[in-house]
């Protein structure tokens, strides 16, 4: 498989939102704007990459009956690592996406690639494969939020446009994410996934 | 999958790998430690910055939970944290308060109140400004609806009842600290 495959692969093929829908929980929930989708995504291909790497080179001397322990110990730490940093360096930001940071460990896009790819592959090819999938999650989460934004509050990665704040209220909250979603998935398999 | 999966391999693996997994942690925690504390403590002096004039040194009373903050000799205010309940849950403000018993500004610590609806009190102008100078001897310290000269966020009343309450719970603590420090 060629790199370049590797990393669209994650972004259309293997689109872990709109294709295989994994991780709906922060999809849902943390793409209230384009700029919290944006950073839910970055932390989610921080760990993925991270651990994909590390379960690769760990993954020939596991046993096989307590890999899927071993992999949420390394999964946690990678986890626990980003809390430490945002909260140093982005405190707004671990304010804002507050639980879900530390439930990207139960993240089965995470603990997905793990046992589908990362330790059946090499480091390289792993860290390509964590790029690639997080880069899906990323631009997915970033599309929601942007899409949600613009209808919910008329502004885009908080730049208001339609000045006020009146926005279609529902899209902010949890009834629009459902909805966003639903059409952002038809669009998304209608035109992007049958090239 | 090269390993076998007898006793001694899995506890050997697993337990090496936790053993790793903390060190790093440890670690990270130690280099990580002081940019968290410096973070907050940043955050709590932007809070206060926002809701009393200036000042140069602020000491915290944790029981009665609120700072007083000096320029030099001269008393500048106390900002004092309270929290009620609002509509999606805790709001928790923090009221700077003039040693006249004035309130020079209200900021929110953090909130869980409706997106756009209840939210707006950190964002709304007409709401926020009200309580620059509001004071309490003067106006009365309740929402409209209830009669008082609080004006409501539109369509959000029980935030707006919460915020005005938590505005009154941080005068009475006001009320507290005065009565305890000078016996005039």
């Amino acid at each position: 498989m060629s790199k370049f495959k590797l990393i669209t692969d994650g972004l259309v093929k293997n689109n872990p939102t709109f294709v295989l829908l994994l991780g709906m929980c922060p999809t849902l929930a943390t793409t209230t704007s384009a700029v919290n989708g944006l950073s839910m995504g970055l932390a989610t291909l921080f760990v993925l990459v991270l651990s994909n790497m590390a379960i690769s080179a760990i993954a020939p001397v596991v046993p096989d009956k307590v890999h899927i322990p071993v992999y949420i110990v390394v999964i946690a730490t990678f986890v626990t690592l980003l809390q430490f940093l945002m909260q140093a360096f982005t405190p707004a930001m671990y304010e804002t996406l507050g639980l879900f940071i530390p439930l990207i460990v139960v993240n089965c896009i995470v603990l997905g690639r793990a046992e589908a790819f990362a330790n059946k592959h090499g480091v390289g090819e792993s860290a390509l494969d964590g790029i690639g999938v997080g880069l899906g999650f990323t631009c997915s989460l970033t599309v929601l939020g942007l899409v949600r934004e613009i209808l919910g509050s008329g502004s885009a990665f908080g730049f208001n446009f339609i000045g006020g704040n009146d926005g279609m209220l529902a899209f902010v909250m949890a009834p629009g994410a459902f909805l966003c979603l639903g059409y952002l998935m038809v669009l998304f398999n209608k035109f992007v996934k049958k090239n | 999958m090269a390993v076998k999966s007898n006793l001694t391999n899995m506890v050997l693996v697993l337990g090496t790998t936790c053993l790793i997994c903390s060190a790093v942690l440890g670690g990270a925690y130690v280099l990580t430690e002081k940019p968290i504390a410096a973070a907050a403590a940043e955050k709590t002096n932007k809070a206060i910055a926002k809701v009393l004039p200036a000042f140069s040194e602020v000491t915290y009373n944790e029981e009665g939970k609120y700072y007083t903050a000096t320029d030099g000799e001269t008393l500048v205010g106390y900002a004092i944290e309270t929290t009620t309940v609002g509509f999606g849950g805790p709001l928790s403000l923090i009221v700077g308060v003039t040693p006249d018993g004035v309130i020079y500004n209200t900021s929110v610590l953090s909130h869980a109140e409706t997106p756009g609806l209840g939210a707006k009190c950190t964002t709304d102008e007409k709401f926020m400004s009200q309580w620059k100078g509001f004071d309490a001897s003067i106006k009365k310290l309740a929402v409209k609806k209830d009669g008082g000269d609080v004006d409501a966020i539109t369509a959000s009343t029980i935030t707006s009842r919460a915020y005005t309450l938590a505005v009154e719970n941080a005068l009475k603590t006001f009320a507290l600290i005065n009565g305890g420090e000078c016996n005039e």
